[in-house]
């Protein structure tokens, strides 16, 4: 009964979906209030009926309903509860669902928390909004229900892959779907503006806090997720320029030149068209994601299992909201206005190359991404685009983007002086060429390229700290600055550690793989790692041999590892847990391979400098989104350039 | 039952391995195998190159590099051994040639496009007259 | 204008190349050996050990080399329809039997019977690389003059063998009686 219960609500929330963007859309075209009325109680709705039909699907899994075909092929009796409910959107039946939930949080949100804008444009906002989450539903319905029923009963469940038994990753999923759909309210935003016919600064103003939101979402989701990969999978790297990877990081790109965009349409009324289309893009590239995810037209290592018939669905289903957004946007963009000048030196000119280097690199992995796919397509033979192409291309805009941050941070609106610039950025600039030097120096021997890197790390850095500086010396208090500017600071220095992070990593790691039995000893950068011991350890579900490892430097004991080869006991497939002994300044890290037959194992030992800098960049970098939203006047209700019914 | 174990076989799942090989004396040989090895896909796993993989064919291609290594080949002579049997698609860095061209000038069309698009809207902005009476501009990012 | 159409010129293209991709499979990699000779090689053989067998001796016959396994789950689908061609007896088909015990091997030819004519045995994978094989089952079309014509990387089927197969071999055996 529950799994049908569930079916149902979702039918249902499919129809408030339906009634909502049907009343929001008309309503607003034949400004009928009554009709308008029906929608914020509809976007509720919806949201109760999604939210009992994702409920009702994680109360099977949790009371273990192997009558339920998706549950069977997902959990099992000996999977602990908390990975139940994390095996709820383990494969793609379950992650589509909670990516409509998702969807539904977020339509609600913007149906409550957004008093100040008039109510016209709001339903026309949660119209295209409800549009877009029917057509998510209708998906589900159609292609991928997760209520079906397995007639018998399976006896015991396939268990939940055990690459996804971990905390990290059951958290990662809906951090990023909550980014990923967070790009639907800017892209409906867009879309609303668009039919009005009308960008003004107001509207730029609404749109920022959400699109901040889903950026922050995207940005934790995103690092959770190569964090995860990091210590999960056992091999130490952390980013792999995988299809599905890149197609998380492709939206985040855009979402990021968006948050800049509204900026200059915010303060300064320019750039509206572009702002638009950013806002069309961003979402759309989420979209493009979950095709390429989910209809197996790419390999990729975290591939969902693909059937063309839901391939085919998303692809008509992306063709349309896509297509229609951009229709409208070739018949309004031209008249959206073009605003006031600006001098070459000026903040709206850096915005504009930042712009510009973001979606070329947005650009870049796309072409990446797609081109082993044009090839076959065209009959041009199978060719593989990896690792080495991305690390290099994606340099070539962001490298220059990050340099000139550091001077773009200063600059002024409309015009800008060299002058005060230049004595502003005189001592970042000769404080952090030594810096850059001595860190370069610090774990061997650099090259160009990596002393460009560190340099543009450490400048960054220091260059937004100049402004807390300028500040006391003016006589301010640093947090008498709008909350936006300090936002912004923090999240360039955030930036500034993600690039000093990825520059010493990608560098300066040190891997060695070796035979070693109990006893052995190796050393690598200073460290003796010696292996101890191996024993047999059991958990819940797993049985596993565990390595000692204990680690000395310069005869001191720093820390002990204990890594793991565990075989889950239902899929019997070989995991790897590795043991690291995080720090500020490095990473030691010690896998375990295969048993050699003759009393030896193999591991995987690496040292890794400065790794931690790149999440904790990356957590900054949200941090400051964080501080740039809670921005007061994001909340105070100004009607002032209302948009006109 | 059937049906669900063939959907679970389609799911590759992302297995490590270690190299259990000795690492090679001479450490600029090391060096050369360990950058060949993860420029090279695996063809079986899917999206993995082969030093990180633990399929047997794999394991052969790793031995196969280290041997031709040893025997003195150059890296041009590893990779093109590699294409001459499985093809470009075991290159993660695809060759330049006339079907990877627009790939690989890429970076320069783009920038070369946007690049022209951001002279001419600067230029054009910077001719137009400024407005001065924004209430906002000094304290807004 | 041609700016505020770009963007839906560019979706359009890749709606289109994504239509495409749809109805392609993205994991098989064709052989670049296709239209070049095969692989210099001698195997000892499953069944007679102390025989061997390779392309040079092979020459003369248009002939399919089967790679098999006992590992290999897809082999024991296809190996019924392996049986039937060998019965229709218009191609020879050799068997590569890849990284296997030669015991089960032979245990499996017993049991399920022996469509091959020979089985060369390849212990170590090694000739198997010059091949390009990645996966198993893998069925090479090789013609009179050692080139390989045509390469199937997936269990063979009936379909398969009257489509792609048949026209290719009787092409080659009219140019070449």
């Amino acid at each position: 009964m529950i799994p049908e219960l569930g079916l149902f609500s979702l039918v249902l929330a499919f129809c408030l979906a339906i009634i909502q963007s049907f009343a929001g859309l008309a309503g607003a075209h034949w400004r009928k209030p009554e009709w308008l009325a029906l929608v914020r109680p509809m976007a509720t709705g919806q949201f109760v009926f999604v939210a009992l039909s994702f409920g009702l699907l994680t109360w099977s899994f949790i009371v273990n309903d192997f009558s339920v075909e998706y549950v069977a092929m997902n959990s099992n009796t000996g999977l602990p509860t908390f990975y139940r409910i994390a095996a709820v959107w383990a494969a793609h039946e379950g992650s589509l669902l909670m990516w409509i939930l998702a969807m539904s949080i977020w339509t609600l949100s913007v149906s409550w928390l957004n008093e100040e804008i008039p109510e016209v444009f709001r339903a026309r906002v949660l119209g295209v909004m409800g549009l877009v989450n029917s057509g998510f539903m209708l998906f589900v319905l159609a292609t991928s229900n997760p209520f079906v029923r397995l007639l018998p009963a399976a006896i015991e469940g396939r268990d939940l892959n055990p690459l996804l038994q971990d905390p990290a990753l059951a958290i990662h999923p809906p951090i990023l779907y909550a980014g990923y759909v967070g790009l639907a309210v800017a892209f409906s935003f867009a879309v609303a503006a668009l039919i009005e016919g009308k960008v003004t600064s107001a509207w730029a103003r609404w749109v920022r806090p959400w699109t901040l939101m889903a950026w922050i979402f995207l940005t934790i989701g995103i690092a959770l997720g190569s964090w995860w990969a990091y210590y999960e999978l056992g091999w130490g790297g952390w980013w792999f320029w995988d299809p599905v990877e890149n197609a998380s990081f492709m939206p985040w790109l855009m979402a990021t030149a968006l948050i800049h965009s509204l900026a200059v349409s915010e303060t300064r009324g320019l750039f509206k068209s572009w702002t638009i289309l950013l806002a069309i893009s961003g979402f759309s590239l989420s979209l493009l994601g979950t095709f390429l995810v989910r209809s197996g037209v790419l390999i990729s290592v975290h591939a969902f299992a693909s059937d063309p018939a839901r391939g085919l669905f998303i692809l008509i289903f992306l063709g349309l909201c896509i297509g229609i957004a951009l229709g409208l946007y070739i018949w309004r963009a031209p008249s959206l206005g073009s605003g006031a000048g600006f001098k070459v030196l000026s903040r709206e000119s850096f915005l504009l190359i930042n712009n510009l280097m973001l979606v070329v690199a947005a650009g870049l992995i796309l072409m990446g991404t797609l081109y082993p796919l044009f090839m076959d397509a065209l009959e041009m033979g199978k060719i593989s685009v990896g690792p080495p192409y991305f690390n290099l291309v994606f340099l070539i805009p962001t490298l220059p983007m990050v340099l000139l941050l550091g001077v773009g941070m200063h600059s002024t609106w409309k015009r800008a002086r060299w002058e005060p610039l230049r004595k502003r950025l005189k001592t970042p600039l000769l404080i952090a060429v030594p810096v850059a030097l001595g860190l370069s120096f610090a774990w061997g021997r650099p090259s160009v390229l990596t002393f460009v890197g560190i340099f543009a790390g450490v400048w960054v850095i220091l260059s937004a700290f100049s402004e807390i500086r300028e500040r006391q010396e003016m006589g301010r208090n640093f947090f008498s600055l709008p909350r936006s500017m300090i936002g912004m600071l923090v999240a360039h220095i955030g930036l500034g550690l993600f690039v000093l992070g990825v520059t010493v990593t990608s560098v300066f790691s040190i891997e060695k793989d070796l035979a070693l039995r109990a006893g052995d000893t190796v050393e690598l950068a200073g460290y003796q790692f010696k292996l101890e011991s191996l024993r047999n350890a059991e958990g819940p579900n797993f049985d596993a041999v565990e390595g000692m490892v204990t680690i000395r430097r310069n005869g001191k004991v720093v820390t002990t590892l204990y890594p793991q080869k565990r075989v889950y006991r239902v899929q019997t497939s070989p995991m790897t847990e590795a043991g690291i002994d995080a720090g500020w300044t490095r990473d030691l890290f010690v896998a375990l391979g295969d048993d050699l037959g003759d009393e030896s194992w193999s591991l995987r030992i690496q040292f890794k400098p400065l790794v931690r800098f790149i999440w904790l960049g990356a957590l900054v970098m949200a941090f400051g989104g964080l501080l740039s939203m809670s921005e007061p006047r994001y909340r105070k209700i100004q009607k002032a350039e209302g948009v006109a019914p | 039952m059937k049906k669900m174990i063939a959907v679970l076989l389609l799911m590759p799942l992302a297995l490590f391995a270690v190299d259990n090989n000795d690492a090679l004396e001479d450490p600029e040989l090391q060096e050369r195998y360990e950058t060949i090895t993860r420029e090279l896909r695996c063809l079986v796993c899917q999206n993995t190159p082969i030093s990180d993989s633990n399929a047997p064919l794999a394991e052969d291609l790793r031995n196969q590099v280290r041997e031709m290594l040893l025997a003195g080949s150059s890296n041009r002579e590893i990779y093109s051994y590699m294409t001459d049997r499985y093809g470009d698609f075991v290159l993660y860095k695809p060759p330049f040639v006339k079907r990877t061209l627009l790939l690989w000038l890429a970076p320069g069309i783009l920038l070369l496009l946007g690049g022209t698009v951001l002279v001419r809207t600067v230029r054009q902005r910077a001719a137009m007259p400024i407005d001065d009476d924004d209430e906002n501009e000094e304290e807004i990012e | 204008m041609s700016r505020f159409l770009a963007p839906i010129l560019i979706l359009v293209v890749l709606v289109g190349f994504f239509f495409i991709g749809l109805h392609k499979n993205p994991n098989i990699v064709p052989s670049p050996l296709i239209g070049k000779p095969a692989p210099q090689y001698e195997l000892p053989l499953l069944l007679k050990p102390g025989e061997t067998l390779g392309t040079e001796k092979l020459l003369g016959q248009v002939y399919l080399l089967n790679v098999w396994g006992t590992w290999c789950f897809a082999c024991r689908a296809e190996h019924g329809v392996l049986m039937e061609i060998a019965r229709q007896n218009i191609v020879p088909i050799y068997g590569f039997n890849s990284r296997d015990d030669p015991q089960k091997a032979r245990q499996w030819l017993a049991d399920l019977g022996d469509p091959y004519v020979a089985s060369m045995v390849d212990t170590d994978g090694l000739v198997g690389i010059d091949w390009g094989v990645y996966g198993a089952p893998e069925t090479f079309l090789i013609d009179q003059t050692g080139i390989v014509i045509h390469k199937l990387i997936a269990p063979m089927t009936m379909r398969i063998w009257h489509e792609d197969f048949l026209p290719l071999i009787q092409q080659l055996k009219a140019a070449r009686p």
